[in-house]
């Protein structure tokens, strides 16, 4: 019985299921307390070139910088997933907006001092012809 | 567009035959577009519906762990250059799967816990209670988040071929089908025409038969008027030579 579980889960990894057989990561790009729960929670990683999956941005932090970092992690292809700050988003709104493809995707977050504002994210604002505005918040 | 754009092709029977099978193929492949489109929208606004859904259950999750992360730096103190300085491997990592609606492949994202824990011992000293808890509110929202993503990415995906799909539709619907339309119209406007002078010319024929045939007959009565009577000729006389072998 367990050989046959196996063999299918071969057959499973084989074919269609895992196209990537190796597992991606999320990015977080976010103000401290962002980084630090996130990262606690397990999705920070180094790989050999001492890149961090993760940027920090605080006050001083230039728009050019989480525009070059942004721009670097969609050009990654072991990350599927970015997240990022809603206030940081909208620092560098020009250049998630021209990021069309599926793959990575974008997810904008609440930050501890900025509370979630459906109306300014770039998935929803595209889905507000469909729906009512109502239904969004 | 004028009534003038058709396929140039030659009017005969041949061609409507074929003209009126792509009509008939066009039909049919406008109906199958148009059930996939409908299929593809309605998944669409499901995918919407649950993107709402989620984005609304994020708020609150992100905001409990929010508020963790400040229970645990009250408890343990400050600790987040150590957090940030002792990043190795990451221990959640995402699994790309593909679900296939209406021969579209969407990505279905899910995450998986992969190697141990680098932070095992953060909060030994103290706090560490409230360290676990605070793990375990980031991972229920990374959890969450790869899930939101994963109906992102699919939200984009069919956003993209359902305006596809769509174009398709109408440019058979107003384009390909009005073409072959006008095509057939023009190719049964020339056979009726072609069929009244083929008709007119069997007229035209019959009236100079019916005329020279009058002809004759007012001859042969003339004949017969003037005494020269005319036999008829024998059919059985054949007037050739017997043939002997």
């Amino acid at each position: 019985m367990a050989k046959v579980k196996e063999a299918m889960h071969r057959l499973q990894e084989n074919t269609g299921a895992g196209l990537d057989r190796k597992g991606k990561l999320l990015a977080v790009i976010g103000d401290e307390d962002t980084c630090v729960g996130f990262l606690l929670g397990g999705v920070g990683e180094i790989n050999k070139n001492r890149q961090p999956n993760f940027m920090v941005v605080d006050k001083n932090t230039a728009v050019g910088e989480i525009e070059d970092t942004f721009k670097r992690f969609i050009k990654r292809d072991d990350i599927d997933i970015i997240l990022i700050n809603q206030n940081v988003a909208e620092m560098i709104r020009h250049v998630i907006d021209s990021h069309t493809q599926p793959v990575p995707s974008v997810l904008e977050i609440p930050s501890k001092d900025h509370p979630y504002d459906a109306s300014k994210d770039s998935i929803l604002r595209r889905a507000r012809g469909m729906f009512n505005p109502e239904d969004i918040h | 567009m004028s009534g003038k754009d058709r396929l140039p092709i030659f009017p005969s029977r041949g061609a409507q035959m074929l003209m009126k099978s792509r009509l008939a193929g066009a039909q049919k492949g406008h109906g199958l577009l148009k059930k996939k489109a409908d299929a593809l929208q309605m998944r669409f606004r499901m995918i919407l519906g649950k993107i709402i859904e989620t984005k609304t259950l994020m708020g609150e999750v992100m905001k409990e762990a929010a508020f963790s992360l400040a229970e645990a730096k009250f408890a343990t103190g400050d600790f987040n250059q150590v957090v940030l300085q002792n990043v190795t491997k990451a221990q959640i990592k995402i699994r790309s799967k593909k679900d296939n609606v209406a021969g579209v492949n969407l990505p279905v994202f899910e995450s998986y816990q992969d190697g141990t824990d680098t932070y095992e011992l953060a909060g030994l000293a103290r706090g560490g209670q409230q360290l676990a808890k605070l793990k375990k509110n980031y991972q229920r929202a990374v959890k969450l988040l790869v899930e939101l993503a994963s109906l992102q990415t699919s939200f984009v995906t069919l956003d993209e071929v359902i305006k596809i799909t769509n174009r398709r539709v109408n440019a058979i619907e107003h384009v390909i089908i009005p073409r072959i339309e006008r095509t057939l119209a023009y190719i049964i406007s020339e056979l009726d025409e072609l069929e009244r002078e083929e008709f007119y010319r069997l007229k035209k024929i019959q009236d100079k038969k019916k005329i020279a045939k009058a002809k004759t007959e007012a001859q042969r009565l003339a004949n017969i008027e003037a005494g020269k009577h005319v036999d008829a000729a024998n059919m059985l006389d054949e007037g050739d030579e017997d043939l002997l072998f």
